[in-house]
C-alpha cells in the first residue's frame, strides 16, 4: 500500500516509519542550558516550564489550603489571626484560580500535546509561545511584589465596594492578574491557528483527538472572555486611583454592575479551567479501554456547545445579589442548559468502556476518580442552579465543597491524569506504578473526608470564608481538616515518586500504553521537531479496530525540512511496492 | 425516602419559605443519588467485566448510538426542567411578601445588624418578631455588602450599600435562629452573628413597649444604647479588653499616643474628630480600619456617647 487517500484531489506516496525506542536525539538532548531553556521557542520545553511554574503555584496554594484548614481545627483563633486569615483565603483562591487551574491544563500539558497530536512541529507562532510564558512570570512576579508588600484581603473575586476600600494591596494585584490575562489570550490565539492551520496531512475535524476539541473550545473561551477581565479590573483600578465612579456607590457607581462584568469572565473561566480536563479524559479511557470513543461527536460538539452557553449563564452568581427578577429567572434556566452537554459527556465516556479491555493503570484510575468526583460536582451544580435552593445554599460551604468537586475533583484530577499520562512521553521514564496506585488512594480518600463533610455543614448554614464559626460546626471542620492532610499525603508520595522517576525511573517506550494517538508515534522522548516525518493520517485517533502499522505512516519524499534523511525502519508489507 | 437526607438540614421553622426549598433539595439529592450510583456501578461492573486479559485484546467497534444519545439527552433536560420550575415557582413565594407582613428596617454595617421598629425602637443584633406572623425586613448597608441569612427559615439576600432589599419569613415556633453575614466583609465578618427572638404575639407587644422610642433616658443611658447599635463595640471594647480599636475604658482625659509620633489628651472635640474623621488620628498600635460617622450619627448622639465615654474609668 504505496498510497493513502487523504482528500480527493491529492494522493500522496506514503511508508511506515517505526518510531525508534532508543532515541539518540531528543528535544531533552539537544539545546542544553539555562540560556537554551530561556530562549527556547520549543513548545515541549515552554509546556515543562509551564508545568513547573504551575507545579510551584499549587504547592504555595496548597500549603495555605492546609493552614486554613489547620486555622479551622477550632473556632476562633486557633494560631492565626482573623486578618491573617482572610488574607490567606484570598491568596490560596487568588493563586488556585489564576496561577494554577487556568494556566495548567492547556498551556502546561496542552503546549506539550497540541502540535504532537497534529504532527506538526510546533505551534503557530513559537515566539508569541515563549512571550506568553514570559507574561505569565511578568504577571506572577508583579502579583507577589504587591502581596509581599501589603497583602490582599479582598478575596479572589474583589467584590466591590470592599475592594475599593481595603488598605491591601488591590490595584497592584489586580494589575498582576490584568497582565497575566494576555498570557492566557496569546496562549487561546496561538492554539487557534495551530489546530486550524497545521494539521497533518489526514487529519480532518472528524479525525481530531477529543482533546484538541477540548483544547479548540477552551481557547475560544480564553480569547472572548479574558478581555472582559481585562477591562473589569482596568475600571477598577481607575475607580481606585482617580476616584471615578463606576462600581463605589459612596462616587455615585453600582456594585452590582461589578459582580456581572467580573462574572462575565469568571464564569466562563471554569470552563477554560474544566474543558480541557474533558479533552484528557478521552484520551485516557479510549487508550486503556484499546476502544474507538462512543459518540465522538456528541463528546465534541457538546465541549463546542458548553464553551458558547458558557457565556451566558454568568448571572447564576448572582441569585441573591439583588439583580432583576427577570434576569435571575432566565440565568437559572440557561443554567440548566449548560448542565446538559456536560452530563452527555460522561454517560458517553462510561458508554466507551462497554466491551472494552480495560487496564487499570494510573491514568486510568484517575479517570474512574475524575468521573466519579465529577459527576458529585455536576449534580451539586444542578442544586445551586435551582432558584430556591440556591437562596439557601448561596455563599455556604456547600459552593464551597461543590467547587471543589469540579475543580479539584475535575480540573486537577484530570490533570493527575494527563500527567501521569503523557509522562513517559514527556520525560521518556517510567514512574512506579504501585506507589502511584497509593497516592491516588490517598488522593482519593483524602479528597471525600475533605469535602463531604462541607456539603453537610453548608446545608446546615456554615457560611464561607469564616474565620470564627458556632460550635454545632466543630466535628464537620476537624474532620474536613484531617482529610486534607490525607491529600496532602497523597501529593507528597506524587512528588516523591516523579522526583525518583526522573532521576533513575525506568526507560520508557515511545508507546508504553499502546495507544493510537499520534503524539505516541513520536519517540519518547520526542526528537527536537516530534518527527523525523511528515505524519500522515487515514484513520481516526481511536481507531482501535485498524492494526497499529496504519498509524505509523509519513510522507515518503520528505525529510521534513531538514537536511539529512534520518534512518527509519520501513516496514516490507507497507512500504515494499515503494 | 426524603428523609434520607433530612439531616443535611437544619429543622425548619418557617414552612412558608422554607417548605418548598426543602422538598426541592430532597428530590435533587434523591435522584442524583440514583443516577450516581447507576453511573459508579455500570463503571466498576465494566471494570470488573471487561479487564484486559491479553495485550492482544480486540474491542468491537461501537462507535455511536443515535437512540442512546437522544435519551440520555432528553431524559435528563426533562429532569432539570422540573428542578427548574420548582426552584422557581418557589423563589416567586420568597419574593412575594404577604400583605399583612409586619415591617421592621435592617441597617447593616461592619459588623453587625441594627433593627429599627415602627415605634422608634432601635435594638443591635438581636432582631424579636412575633409567631405566626409574616415579617418583613427592608434592609440596607451603611458601608460595604453583606448578607442576611437565617438558615432555619431558608432565606437569605445581599444587602447593599445603594438599595434597598427585602425578605420576608414566617416564623411558626416560639425560640431563637440564628443570623449569619453571608457576604465576606472584613475582619471580623465570621463575627457578624444576630439572633432571630421569636415570641408570642402578646410577649412580643410588651417586648416593643418596653423598648424607650428614640432611646429615651438619660443621655448616658442613650450613648450606652447607641454604641451598641451603631456597632461601636464591635471593635471598641468597654472593659478594657483589646479588639480591632483602642477601648473605650480610661480613654477620657488620657494622653493619647499617635503612630505619627504626636499625642493629644481625649477631650470632647478629639472624640468627636474620631467619630467624623476617623484616619485623622491613628492611635499607636492600631490600623487605619474605621470608616466615617458623618451622616450616621447627629450632633446629639455624639454627645450621648462622649457623655457614656466619660462614665467608663479605669
Amino acid at each position: 500500500m504505496p498510497t493513502a487517500e487523504v482528500s480527493n484531489v491529492r494522493t500522496l506516496k506514503v511508508k511506515r516509519f517505526k518510531p525508534s525506542e532508543d532515541p539518540k536525539n531528543t528535544y531533552l538532548n539537544q539545546e542544553k542550558g539555562l540560556w537554551a531553556w530561556m530562549t527556547t521557542v520549543d513548545h515541549k520545553k515552554i509546556g515543562l516550564m509551564y508545568l513547573g511554574s504551575v507545579t510551584f503555584f499549587f504547592l504555595v496554594g496548597g500549603v495555605l489550603a492546609l493552614l486554613l484548614r489547620t486555622e479551622l481545627l477550632s473556632p476562633a483563633e486557633t494560631f492565626i489571626q482573623a486578618d491573617t486569615y482572610n488574607q490567606f483565603f484570598t491568596l490560596h483562591g487568588a493563586i488556585m484560580v489564576f496561577f494554577v487551574l487556568i494556566p495548567s491544563i492547556p498551556a502546561a500539558l496542552g503546549n506539550f500535546v497540541l502540535p504532537m497530536q497534529l504532527g506538526a512541529k510546533d505551534v503557530a507562532f513559537p515566539r508569541l509561545n515563549l512571550a506568553s510564558l514570559y507574561i505569565y512570570w511578568i504577571g506572577a512576579i508583579f502579583t507577589f511584589i504587591a502581596l509581599a508588600n501589603n497583602g490582599l484581603d479582598t478575596g479572589w473575586t474583589f467584590y466591590t465596594p470592599y475592594s475599593t476600600q481595603s488598605t491591601t494591596s488591590v490595584v497592584w494585584v489586580t494589575l498582576g492578574v490584568f497582565i497575566l490575562g494576555f498570557s492566557s489570550i496569546l496562549t487561546g490565539t496561538n492554539f487557534l491557528a495551530t489546530i486550524h492551520k497545521m494539521r497533518a496531512p489526514g487529519i480532518t475535524w472528524g479525525k481530531l483527538p477529543l482533546n484538541l476539541w477540548a483544547l479548540y473550545a477552551t481557547s475560544v473561551i480564553q480569547v472572548l472572555a479574558t478581555p472582559v477581565l481585562a477591562i473589569t479590573l482596568l475600571l477598577l483600578t481607575m475607580e481606585n486611583v482617580l476616584g471615578i465612579g463606576i462600581f463605589d456607590p459612596a462616587l455615585g457607581g453600582d456594585p452590582v454592575l461589578f459582580q456581572h462584568f467580573f462574572w462575565f469572565y469568571s464564569h466562563p473561566a471554569v470552563y477554560i479551567m474544566i474543558v480541557p480536563g474533558f479533552g484528557i479524559i478521552s484520551e485516557v479511557i479510549t487508550t486503556f479501554s484499546k476502544k474507538h470513543i462512543f459518540g465522538y461527536w456528541a463528546i465534541a460538539l457538546s465541549s463546542l456547545a458548553i464553551a458558547f452557553i458558557g457565556f451566558l449563564v454568568w448571572g447564576h452568581h448572582m441569585f441573591v445579589s439583588g439583580q432583576s427578577s427577570v434576569a435571575t429567572t432566565v440565568f437559572s434556566f440557561l443554567t440548566f442548559l449548560v448542565g446538559i452537554p456536560t452530563g452527555i459527556k460522561i454517560l458517553n465516556w462510561v458508554a466507551t468502556l462497554y466491551k472494552g479491555s480495560i487496564e487499570m493503570k494510573t491514568p486510568m484510575i484517575y479517570v474512574f476518580i475524575f468521573l466519579f468526583l465529577f459527576s458529585i460536582g455536576g449534580f451539586t451544580g444542578i442544586m445551586l442552579g435551582a432558584l430556591s435552593a440556591d437562596v439557601h445554599l448561596h455563599d455556604t460551604y456547600y459552593v464551597v465543597a461543590h467547587f471543589h468537586y469540579v475543580m479539584m475533583g475535575g480540573t486537577l484530577i484530570a490533570l493527575l491524569a494527563g500527567l501521569h499520562y503523557w509522562w513517559p512521553k514527556m520525560t521518556g521514564k517510567m514512574y512506579n506504578e504501585f506507589l502511584a496506585k497509593i497516592a491516588a488512594g490517598f488522593i482519593f480518600i483524602g479528597f471525600n473526608v475533605t469535602f463531604l463533610p462541607q456539603f453537610i455543614m453548608g446545608s446546615q448554614g456554615m457560611p464561607r470564608r469564616y474565620y470564627n464559626y458556632i460550635d454545632q460546626f466543630t466535628i464537620f471542620h476537624q474532620t474536613s481538616t484531617i482529610g486534607s492532610y490525607l491529600l496532602g499525603v497523597g501529593f507528597l508520595i506524587i512528588a516523591y515518586y516523579l522526583y525518583k522517576s526522573l532521576m533513575s525511573g525506568e526507560k520508557a517506550g515511545s508507546n508504553p500504553w499502546g495507544s493510537r494517538g499520534l503524539e505516541w508515534q513520536a519517540t519518547s522522548p520526542p526528537d527536537f521537531h516530534n518527527f523525523d516525518h511528515t505524519p500522515v493520517v487515514i484513520n481516526g485517533p481511536y481507531d482501535y479496530h485498524r492494526p497499529m502499522e496504519e498509524f505509523q505512516l509519513g510522507l515518503a519524499d520528505s525529510h521534513n525540512g531538514h537536511g539529512t534523511h534520518h534512518e527509519v525502519n520501513p516496514d516490507p508489507e507497507l512500504a515494499g511496492s515503494n | 425516602m426524603g428523609s434520607l437526607f433530612d439531616f443535611m438540614l437544619p429543622d425548619l421553622k418557617s414552612p412558608m419559605t422554607g417548605a418548598s426549598t426543602d422538598a426541592l433539595m430532597a428530590f435533587i439529592h434523591i435522584v442524583s443519588f440514583i443516577i450516581l450510583a447507576g453511573v459508579t456501578i455500570a463503571m466498576i461492573y465494566f471494570a470488573i467485566k471487561y479487564r484486559r486479559r491479553s495485550d492482544d485484546d480486540e474491542t468491537p467497534l461501537i462507535t455511536h448510538n443515535n437512540a442512546l444519545e437522544v435519551t440520555w439527552s432528553v431524559i435528563p433536560l426533562i429532569l432539570v426542567f422540573i428542578v427548574f420550575g420548582w426552584g422557581y415557582s418557589g423563589w416567586l413565594n420568597l419574593k412575594s411578601v404577604p400583605d399583612n407582613a409586619y415591617e421592621i428596617q435592617v441597617s447593616a454595617y461592619k459588623w453587625g445588624w441594627t433593627f429599627s421598629y415602627e415605634t422608634g425602637a432601635q435594638i443591635g443584633n438581636e432582631v424579636h418578631v412575633p409567631v405566626g406572623r409574616p415579617v418583613k425586613l427592608v434592609m440596607r448597608s451603611q458601608d460595604v455588602i453583606h448578607s442576611f441569612f437565617v438558615p432555619d427559615y431558608r432565606i437569605k439576600q445581599d444587602v447593599l450599600p445603594n438599595r434597598y432589599t427585602y425578605v420576608w419569613f414566617q416564623a411558626e415556633e416560639v425560640g431563637e435562629s440564628q443570623i449569619f453575614c453571608t457576604e465576606y466583609c472584613g475582619t471580623s465578618h465570621s463575627d457578624m452573628l444576630a439572633k432571630v427572638i421569636v415570641h408570642t404575639e402578646e410577649d412580643f407587644q410588651n417586648w416593643l413597649a418596653d423598648q424607650k422610642a428614640g432611646g429615651g433616658g438619660t443621655p448616658v443611658e442613650r450613648g450606652e444604647n447607641l454604641i451598641t447599635i451603631q456597632g461601636c463595640v464591635t471593635c471598641h471594647s468597654v472593659d478594657g479588653s483589646d479588639k480591632i480599636g483602642p477601648t473605650f475604658q480610661g480613654l477620657w482625659d488620657n494622653q493619647r499616643n499617635f503612630e505619627n509620633a504626636s499625642s493629644q489628651t481625649a477631650d470632647e472635640n478629639y472624640i468627636r474628630e474620631s467619630i467624623l474623621d476617623p484616619s485623622a488620628k491613628i492611635v499607636e498600635g492600631y490600623q487605619n480600619q474605621m470608616v466615617s460617622y458623618e451622616g450616621r450619627l447627629s450632633d446629639d448622639d455624639i454627645s450621648d456617647i462622649i457623655e457614656y465615654i466619660k462614665t467608663l474609668e479605669e
